[in-house]
Parts: structure tokens; sequence; C-alpha cells
């Protein structure tokens, strides 16, 4: 019996490589086969973990509402991926955005505790901005001066934004109320994002498709995404045509970094409702999976993000269903991800 | 500075600069044959809890490093098939690494969090001072590499690969076996440098506990310029930044612990920002590019 599962299983996951399946389901199928050889190793049933898996993940309108919830930040994260992708860039640090973004929110959040919601969440709105802006703009700085790569100070800059944020939940704005567990005073009513029909699923998630959409519009239609577009295929030529190649690194990256300092400031605000050390599981980096796995496409980056939504909240509930340990979702998701980097570019279109 | 204060630092960098050596030595191989891996992070992590768990197993530090050597090696492989074999892009394939590390270090080392294992055993050289075997390889380690790298056919073929693939095809070379083995040895090394935290320096094992040291590993490549022998200047400067950091910490300084753990991050972007990009020359020329080979 089980030896005929892991055939069936591996034979799917056969299939899904060597198909022509559309890049979205060849990924789903390759989750539940990997997934499902994992558990049989690990001697639980696949196909009764899956079907509790369905049924409540699409089941109920909650557990589906619950995909939208951890699509949002992975719509932001991806967009500040993609943005600067175009002119060459590579942004890796949407982690440390997000953090920044979600603290410099909460500055503001504590500060104007006072004013009316509809003053409050844009006041928060644009800090997360200028707070994940900043992070970026350094990296953009030093890129422009040709001083340092961006791609490792993206990198480095992931491990301090979280230290900062560390410092000021475990200082200055320790709660009073929650002697044990570190973390901000709670926002008041006003300084939380509105969340829609009982469930989680909060005006963050209009943040996430407003900027794919605006993304997608300016790369199409305006100026703008035609002079990048020409940057990243040639930025000697787009020097020599009076391009101001400098002023769209750093005009991008700081946009980048402040869609992700949005995703931290959603977080904050409609999530968590406080400040808290572990305010991302990584939404930065898997960010950046979904917009290169959705080749920086605006449609896409909203199938990709939805599909890492479903991977991650099955890993979730089986996790509690079947007592598999969270760290599952990460092999899985790399697992998945292995597979299709391996698929894509057979199709002749690396890098 | 007390005496007692420098040499407890002395010793401590030299202490926690050798994972950060053993792990940058590595990178440089791979960047060698023109690959970069973002995953080091990632075999770090793989080679800590393989280690940690085979020598809580055995009971044998020795038996427990080359576990955590040969695992390093096998990640680093799964690796080199996507990027060389199958083309994949770097720097995702890097980026999946890493989280392919966090997931199955994550589940390797969990049955055994908490549990107590001896340590690799300290010996003392000459009257040098008392360190552990893998501390007194590292320097031969490094000069091995060099040689290997500056004074073999096999090193030559191996920077003429990550110069230009295809003029080194068109000599005759293999790109791809060169690569493959160039991953090969860096997997191998990256894992001895994840073992070398868990199996000798702290004796535990801890989800994430190589806490960014992989990054500032491919930091550390840069201001190398790709030599092995700089490699071990870089990774004693940051061996010291994190002795220091702890040094001030155990002895009470009256500075937050956040902002005494940023200093080894803080200070790798210095570096980089002063010494970064007039290195970009020493750079091997086909760094990140993939090779289609002559069709």
């Amino acid at each position: 019996m089980q030896r005929e599962l892991v055939l069936a299983l591996s034979g799917s996951a056969a299939f899904a490589v060597r198909g022509r399946a559309p890049r979205a389901v060849l990924v789903a199928l390759a989750a539940l086969a990997v997934f499902g050889a994992m558990l049989l190793i690990d001697g639980k049933d696949p196909l009764r973990a899956y079907g509790d898996t369905l049924k409540y993940v699409f089941g109920n309108a909650y557990g589906f509402s619950e995909l939208f919830v951890r699509m949002t930040p992975l719509l932001l994260t991806a967009i500040a991926v993609a943005l600067p992708s175009r002119l060459g860039l590579i942004n890796v640090g949407g982690e440390g955005q997000l953090y920044m973004g979600g603290w410099l929110a909460t500055a503001g959040a504590l500060a104007f505790r006072d004013l009316p919601a509809w003053l409050l969440l844009p006041i928060m709105t644009v800090l997360g901005f200028v707070g994940g802006a900043l992070w970026a703009l350094f990296p953009a700085l030093m890129r422009a001066a040709k001083l340092v790569n961006e791609t490792i100070s993206t990198l480095l800059l992931n491990y301090i934004a979280p230290l900062i944020v560390s410092f000021f939940i475990f200082g200055p704005w320790r709660s009073s109320d929650s002697a044990s567990y570190p973390e901000s005073a709670a926002f008041v009513a006003a300084a939380r994002l509105p969340s829609f029909g009982g469930t989680r699923i909060h005006l963050g998630l209009f943040y996430g498709l407003a900027c794919v959409a605006l993304y997608a519009l300016a790369m199409d239609r305006t100026r703008w995404g035609l002079e990048m577009r020409a940057i990243g295929g040639n930025p000697e030529a787009s020097v020599r045509l009076g391009i101001p190649v400098s002023r769209y690194m750093i005009g991008a990256m700081s946009v980048a970094g402040g869609i992700a300092g949005i995703a931290g400031m959603a977080e904050v605000s409609a999530i968590q409702g406080r400040l808290v050390a572990g305010l991302s599981p990584g939404y930065g980096f898997m960010g950046f999976l979904v917009a290169w796995l959705a080749g920086g496409n605006a449609i896409g980056i909203v199938a990709m993000a939805f599909l890492f939504a479903v991977v991650s909240s099955v890993g979730d509930i089986l996790q509690i269903t079947q007592g598999v340990p969270y760290a599952v979702v990460n092999l899985l998701m790399a697992v998945v991800l292995f597979i299709v980097l391996g698929q894509r570019s057979a199709a002749g279109n690396a890098r | 500075m007390s005496p007692s204060f420098a040499a407890a630092v002395l010793t401590s960098s030299i202490l926690s600069g050798t994972s950060l050596l053993y792990a940058t030595l590595g990178e440089l191989v791979g960047e060698r044959a023109g690959i970069v891996n973002l995953g080091l992070e990632g075999i770090m992590l793989i080679g800590a809890s393989v280690g940690f768990a085979a020598t809580a197993l055995s009971g044998d530090p020795y038996l427990g490093t080359a576990a955590a050597a040969f695992a390093g090696l096998a990640a680093n492989l799964l690796f080199g098939y996507v990027v060389i074999a199958r083309r994949a892009n770097q720097l995702a394939a890097g980026l999946t690494l890493m989280f392919f590390g966090i997931g199955a270090s994550a589940l390797i080392g969990r049955p055994f969090i908490g549990a107590s294992i001896n340590g690799l055993s300290r010996v003392d050289v000459l009257g040098i001072g008392s360190f552990d075997t893998l501390v007194w390889l590292a320097l031969p380690t490094a000069a091995l590499l060099w040689w290997l790298l500056f004074r073999t056919r096999w090193g030559l073929a191996l920077r003429a690969v990550g110069e230009d693939p295809a003029a080194a095809f068109a000599a005759g070379r293999r790109p791809e076996t060169m690569q493959y083995q160039a991953l090969a040895v860096g997997g191998l090394l990256g894992g001895v440098g994840g073992a070398h935290l868990s199996v000798a320096l702290t004796l535990t094992w801890d989800e994430g506990m190589t806490a960014g040291r992989g990054f500032i590993a491919i930091a550390l490549v840069i201001f190398a310029k790709w030599n092995p022998l700089w490699a071990v200047a870089g990774a004693l400067v940051f061996g010291g930044a994190e002795s220091l950091q702890l040094e001030l910490q155990a002895r009470g300084a009256d500075v937050s612990p956040f902002v005494m753990t940023m200093i080894p991050y803080l200070l790798t972007l210095l570096v980089l920002l002063f010494w970064g990009w007039n290195r970009r020359s020493a750079a091997p020329a086909g760094l990140g590019r993939n090779f289609f080979g002559v069709e």
C-alpha cells in the first residue's frame, strides 16, 4: 500500500516535471507529491492528511480567507523585488525593509495615538513606506556610487533590521502589561487597518493588489517603464542616450523598499496590533522567489503569491493536525522550488 | 584594555573566526569556478545540525564533523545539479538552498535540542595556545587551497572556467565537471564551518544558530579578493568583531546587546564600502553566468 502510494506520488511529480503544464499547476502538483512522500516517510497517511487539509482550507470560508491574509505581504514583497529587477538590480532585502516599515509605522501609531483613524492610518502607511524606503536607500546609493553591490548589502541589512526592532521592543517601547513577552504596547483601535466580514482579510490586500496594478501600468504604459527596460537591457547604451541611470536606480530601489515597508506596516497594524519580534516568517525571501518564478509578470506575481500562500497554509495545518514541525514548510518550499528551477531552464530561458 | 581582556578577545576571535574561515574558503572555491552560492547559510546550518546530531549519536566529535562535511557536500551538489546541469539562475537557486538548509537543519536537529555532547578536544601545540583540531587545521587548509588554486593544473583549469567557461571548453577543459568539483569542495568546507559552531564552539544546536554568518562569509570573499590567504585575515578581523562584542557583553558593558549584535554586520558593510568596489576587478569574469556549452 505504502509502496504504491510512493510510486503514484513520484509518478505525478515526474509527470509535472516533464509535462508542459502551466507553471502554477506544476508547482502545486510538485508540492503535493513531495510533501506526500515526506508524510509517508514520517509514517503518516498522506491521503487522509490531504483530505483534512482540503476540508480546512477550501471547505470553509474562514480557512479559505486565510489564504488571502498570507498572500498580502507576499504581493508587496514580490513587487519590491520585481521593480528594481527591471533595472537589473537584485533586491534581496525585502525582509529587512518589511521590518523597518513595521517599525516606523509603529512609531507613528504610538506617537499619534489620539488621532482619528482616517488620519492615523494614512500617516502610518506613509511612515511604513518611508521606513522601508530608507532601508533600501542606503544600498541604492552605494550601488549608484559604484561602491557596494546591492545584492550583498541588502542581504546584510536583513540581519540588522530585526535587531533594531528588538532593541525597541525590549527597551523604550516595551509594553508594561506584557512583562513576560517583549512587545510594544497594543495599538489603539484607530491604528488598526480594518478587516472584513469576520475574517482576517484586511485593507493590506488592497494595498497589495493596487501596487501590482500600478506596477503593471507603470511598466507597460509609461515612459518610466520603457526607460527602465532600456537600462535593464543595456545600461551602457542608456547612459549614452541620456537616461539618468543612477537616478532610476535610487528611485526604483527606494520605492521598492517602501512597498516592502507597507507590508510591514500592514502586518503590525492589521494582524499583530503591536510591534513584535517575529514579525515575518521570511516574507521578504519568499517575495523574492515569487517575483522570480513569475518572471516579474504582474499576473504571474498574483498567481504565485496565492500558491505560496496555499503551500504555507497547508504546511501550517499539517503542523497542527499531523504534528509535523513547522520547519518542514521551508523544506517543502525548497524542494518544490528546486524542481521548478530545474524545469524552468530546461525550456531554455534561464536568467 | 587589560592584558587578560586582550588575550580573551584574541582567543575567542580565533575560535569564532575559524568557522567563518572554512565557510569563506568554501564559497571562494565555488566563485573561482564561476558560481555564486547564496545558499552558504543553509549549508552551514546543515553542517551544524548534522555535526551535532552525529556527534550526539556516535559520541565521537570527529565522526560528527566528517558527517557534517559530507552533508554539506551532498547539499551543495544538489544546488550544483540545479545551477550546472539545469542552468537555473544562481541567485534564486542559492536562496532556495538557504530555505532548504533552514528546513532540513531544523528537522535534523529537533530531536537533539538540549542534548549534551563531547566537543572536539583541545590540544596545545608548541605552547601557542589550547585550541581544537579544526582551528589548527584552518591555516593549513587555507594554504593548501591557495596552492591548489594557484600552483596546480587543476587550479588553473578551475580558474579558467570561472573566467570564461567557453574558452576553457575550447581549450579542452570540462567546465561542468570543474564546477561540480569546486562545489563539492565548497560544500565540504561549508559543512565543516557549520560543524565548528555546534561541535567545537557552543556545544549546542539551536535553530538558525549561524545567524547570517553564511552571508558575512560571502562578503568576506570579496574582501579577500578571491584569494584564500587574504580570507584568513578577513576571518580573523570578523571573528574579532564578534568576540569583542561577546566579551563586552560578558563583562556587562552598558550597551544594548542588540546594538552589539549588529557590529559584525555593520563592520561587513563598512569594509565593503571602503574596499569593496575596487576589488571587483579581482572577481572571476564569468561569476554568476551560466555556461550553455558550445552547441
